[in-house]
């Protein structure tokens, strides 16, 4: 029967009167929440660095010698976190032909008639750049971050290289905080999308809405397995 | 004791004898790194500058001495590698350093040993000060001294970053950033650098900077009828001339004096880091996040409508349905 082309092998129907359709397992989401908060900390300790108007950010973590050193540390914790969420989730973040469809009339998401576009699996291609996007800066922060990372890596590359990288280290930092606002916004706006990352579940008609080969696939195998 | 005391002239000058106040406080400030403050009616005082005049310095090392002692750091032990160069490198125990050097001049074929006392050059428009993030950890006094605040430091680097001479070095211990402060603690009370003092030769000097300019030119003028055709002055335009100064017998090649930069200024790069990025950056991240509050306040929101929950439990339903007759 159906297999796994448009969704992960955990996602189920969870109750079908109304119908409601796991998600997000519970590991998948702590894993979530600590990459969000990992990045929240960055974003807030790193502003204070970026500009002196948000120097006074570094009150929120115990003064300016303490944020320098939360910040890199923290750079480390995300970068793991989201390396098990790319795991996870990779696979399905893959580019696809409606995908392009789906940007051309991105005009028709905005403007609610997506009954217009191609039905899309678990992530259309807002989901997938973020995931993507989020992927590409984290790597380029963590490279540029330990090139100027003073506590641990003092003499890793020459005072120009160290130019560069932390001007390559600001700019994707500000890269990265647009892609959040862009995630942030996105999942408040289109009602029905946080609890996929609170209570791990959606509902039929959101994934009918906007996952609808995501849910044809799910549906499709709600018998399967050993029940008998 | 509300008198301040007097700009020291020369390295020589003895410290008044009387109490008096140091003149290198907060209302000498004039340039802060950061946005930290700086004096509204800074005490306008005359340019300083030390020169060191290379082809007078004998390589005692007495000015690293003195610097050690003043300043009371704690330089380890260091080991010999073959050269006279102790410790190799500057460290945040030690702001100044003897660099050897063993050139043959190509016209003469002769060897030449060129020892230059590297250290900070206190300069006018000082890399340090526009990389630091953190407010009044760096200053500039109106007599051009360059100063780390320490309680201010808070270890990042970018002044490393920012230095176009690579001369600041960060505590392993308590993680802030040290170099020479131009014996700041001693100008301000009216007493010459420990360096200057302590020189047998008077390869150092230190005095205004009008007159050490006058100084090295009587020196360039003695140099150049001995023969040394290229003597010259460093005071490098490229970031706003220097309050450290060298007499260069070979001023037209800075750099065999231990890499001394042939023109320095303070990177594009860095320039760039910290002005039209973090202008256009901050820009973009409000603009960003202003419009995603004001569009989720004000615009309805995708919602996901009754028939779509329907359609739903027609799918799912039916899907059920076939696999109860057990098709598969």
């Amino acid at each position: 029967m159906a297999g796994t082309r448009y969704s992960e092998r955990g996602d189920h129907i969870e109750t079908v009167d109304p119908v409601t359709v796991s998600r997000y397992r519970g590991i998948t989401r702590l894993n979530h929440w600590v990459t969000a908060i990992s990045l929240i900390v960055l974003a807030l300790s790193g502003l204070a660095f970026f500009t002196p108007s948000l120097y006074f950010l570094t009150g929120l973590f115990g003064g300016g010698q303490t944020t320098r050193w939360l910040h890199p540390i923290i750079g480390v914790v995300l970068f793991f976190s989201f390396l098990l969420l790319f795991l996870q989730m990779w696979r399905l973040n893959l580019p696809r032909r409606e995908d392009r469809v789906w940007v051309a009339n991105i005009g028709e998401v905005i403007k609610d008639q997506e009954e217009k576009l191609p039905e899309l699996g678990k992530y259309n291609a807002g989901q997938k750049f973020v995931f993507w996007a989020m992927t590409i800066l984290i790597v380029v922060l963590i490279v540029s971050g330990i090139m100027i990372w003073q506590q641990y890596f003092p003499d890793l590359v020459t005072i120009p290289t160290r130019r560069i990288a932390t001007l390559v280290h600001s700019l994707a930092a500000v890269g990265i905080i647009l892609v959040f606002i862009l995630h942030v916004f996105a999942a408040i706006w289109t009602r029905g999308t946080l609890r996929a990352m609170t209570r791990g579940s959606v509902t039929g008609g959101w994934a009918w809405k906007h996952h609808r080969k995501w849910l044809r696939e799910v549906a499709g195998r709600q018998n399967e397995g050993p029940a008998e | 004791m509300s008198d301040t005391a007097p700009q020291p002239t020369t390295a020589a000058a003895n410290p008044p004898v009387q109490a008096l106040e140091g003149n290198l406080g907060p209302a000498a400030v004039v340039r802060s790194s950061a946005g930290g403050p700086v004096s509204t009616e800074p005490a306008q005082m005359t340019k300083v500058a030390k020169l060191i005049d290379i082809s007078k310095c004998i390589g005692c090392k007495a000015c690293q001495s003195a610097c050690v002692e003043w300043n009371d750091t704690h330089p380890e032990v260091g080991v010999n590698t073959g050269s006279y160069q102790n410790p190799h490198d500057l460290t945040p125990e030690m702001f100044t350093l003897m660099r050897f050097e063993e050139w043959v001049n190509p016209d003469t074929n002769d060897l030449e040993w060129l020892i230059r006392k590297d250290g900070c050059m206190h300069c006018e428009d000082p890399g340090c000060l526009k990389a630091c993030p953190a407010p009044g950890a760096i200053v500039q006094y109106s007599n051009g001294i360059v100063d780390f605040i320490h309680e201010n430091c808070i270890g990042c680097g970018y002044c490393v970053t920012g230095c176009p001479f690579d001369i600041p070095r960060i505590s392993k211990v308590d993680h802030k950033s040290y170099k020479c402060t131009l014996c700041s603690d001693r100008v301000a009370v009216g007493q010459g650098p420990a360096c200057a003092k302590a020189c047998p030769t008077q390869a150092i000097v230190f005095g205004t900077k009008d007159d050490m300019i006058q100084h090295a030119n009587g020196r360039i003028e003695d140099l150049k009828s001995r023969g040394y055709d290229n003597a010259g002055l460093y005071d490098p335009s490229g970031v706003g001339g220097t309050h450290v100064m060298y007499v260069l017998p070979h001023a037209d090649k800075p750099s065999i004096y231990s890499n001394l930069p042939e023109n320095p200024s303070i990177s594009p790069v860095v320039e760039g880091w910290k002005g039209v990025t973090k202008t256009a950056g901050v820009a973009a991240m409000g603009v960003a996040a202003a419009g995603a509050v004001l569009m989720s306040l004000f615009t309805r929101g995708n919602r996901v409508a009754e028939h779509d929950e329907e359609a739903a439990e027609r799918l799912v339903e039916t899907d059920l349905k076939h696999d109860g007759r057990g098709e598969s």
